[in-house]
């Protein structure tokens, strides 16, 4: 099943649908990572809020989806992370170091905003 | 006549097990002793009442209770236990011992003082048959083997019922204190404190984490107070729930402030090596939640400083 992404200003969004396979996840990394690019995208948002479960492979992916688009210039960060799914994840030791982490998307584009603007202001 | 019955009650002393079901009276002459037995008693009532309850103010027992109070009580456990005696039926002993356990224990009212005044009427009416029956020495020793066990079955029915009725207490209170324990309170727009008191274990802790997570996406936190100045002590197993509770607050999108280490705490944990560095710490709790409305952009100020200020 396809995720779609949407641009919205400087911003990526992707969010998922309905649970996703492993080889969907991979296809979201490579797309978001090639748009990232494409469409010159400062911030990316992934939108988890659907899914109830999350694996090992799921959240290797995400990091490195995180850590790709970050080579390529755009800050990553995953939204609606419902509790339980974080409960679980942390018992599994699955705690997506290193990946920015938001509760919902307005609270995602809040934090890409602010995070974008620092940069900005540096630059 | 006492090394007779001491012997009596020897043999009966496989007699003694809790909460047994009590066998049906099948033998006739049993049954009919039992019936002359309870006539006795009960026609004896106020006699006998009143000697017992004499007997439980001589024995200090019940004296959480009023005298008034002692003989209400004494009068309907006097008249159960008649009933019991006549009838057999254990249910119906239960839900008294259940009864009078839920009235009396709230009073303060001990285990030992339950059991000793229900073996004190044991011992009254003992007496008051020895007495009644003291010419007839046979009669005397088969009316003794019809009211011993019977006798033995209720005290311990009644003090089966107190142990049982104490123990649903403990555990109710239990369940109270640990849902009251874990209160996730907001204290600003986005900032949540959880003061934690007492004991962690695993229950609690994962107890504790999910409320958190609960109140972080109902109340859409940003920044989360972890105060555990009640917290005694703290072991390995307890900072890494600690740690958890952290990390799975951070996959909300939440920031965590732990407050209230105290230098036991502090030099446990360095001593055994648990990883805090993922942990954002402050002192107190009242630096904590000046440390949280940093995060959040707030500023207090006092109302005298802002009213000097030009608008």
């Amino acid at each position: 099943m396809e995720v779609p992404i949407l641009k919205q200003g400087l911003y990526l969004i992707a969010s998922i649908q309905a649970a996703l396979s492993d080889l969907d996840l991979v296809h979201l990394r490579d797309a978001l990572a090639e748009k990232v690019g494409k469409f010159r995208a400062r911030g990316v948002i992934v939108d988890v809020t659907v899914l109830d479960v999350m694996d090992s492979f799921a959240s290797r992916t995400l990091r490195d989806l995180a850590h790709m688009t970050r080579l390529r210039g755009a800050e990553t960060v995953i939204v609606g992370i419902q509790p339980e799914v974080a409960f679980a994840m942390v018992q599994l030791g699955l705690t997506l170091e290193g990946v920015d982490t938001a509760l919902d998307l307005e609270e995602g584009l809040a934090f890409l905003d602010k995070k974008t603007k620092r940069h900005a202001s540096r630059g | 006549m006492g090394d007779q019955r001491a012997k009596r009650n020897e043999d009966k002393g496989q007699g003694i097990s809790p909460a047994r079901e009590m066998p049906p009276p099948d033998d006739v002459s049993t049954v009919s002793l039992l019936r002359e037995l309870v006539a006795h008693l009960r026609k004896n009532r106020t006699q006998l009442r009143e000697e017992w309850a004499r007997r439980i103010t001589a024995a200090k027992l019940l004296g959480a209770m009023t005298s008034e109070e002692m003989f209400a009580e004494a009068t309907s456990v006097y008249d159960n236990y008649v009933e019991v005696l006549e009838t057999g039926a254990v249910e119906a002993l239960q839900a008294y011992a259940r009864d009078l356990s839920e009235r009396i224990i709230p009073r303060g009212v001990e285990t030992d003082e339950v059991v000793g005044i229900v073996l004190l009427l044991r011992d009254v009416l003992a007496r008051s048959l020895f007495a009644k029956y003291q010419t007839d020495f046979q009669l005397l020793n088969r009316i003794l083997d019809a009211y011993e066990p019977a006798a033995n079955r209720i005290a311990n029915t009644v003090a089966v019922g107190f142990v049982q009725e104490r123990e649903r207490i403990i555990r109710q209170q239990q369940e109270a204190i640990r849902e009251l324990s874990t209160p996730v309170l907001q204290v600003r727009e986005r900032l949540l404190i959880l003061p934690i008191i007492g004991v962690i274990d695993s229950q609690r802790a994962r107890q504790l984490t999910e409320q958190l997570l609960r109140g972080i996406r109902t109340n859409r936190a940003k920044v989360v107070v972890i105060d555990i100045t009640g917290v005694a002590a703290m072991d390995a197993t307890v900072a890494n729930h600690l740690v958890q509770t952290v990390e799975a607050s951070r996959l909300l999108g939440a920031t965590v402030i732990v407050t209230g280490l105290s230098p036991e705490i502090a030099q446990t944990l360095v001593t055994i090596g648990v990883d805090l560095g993922k942990m954002n710490t402050v002192g107190d709790l009242q630096g904590g939640i000046e440390e949280a409305e940093r995060l959040l952009g707030y500023k207090v100020t006092p109302f005298s400083e802002i009213s000097q200020q030009p608008i």
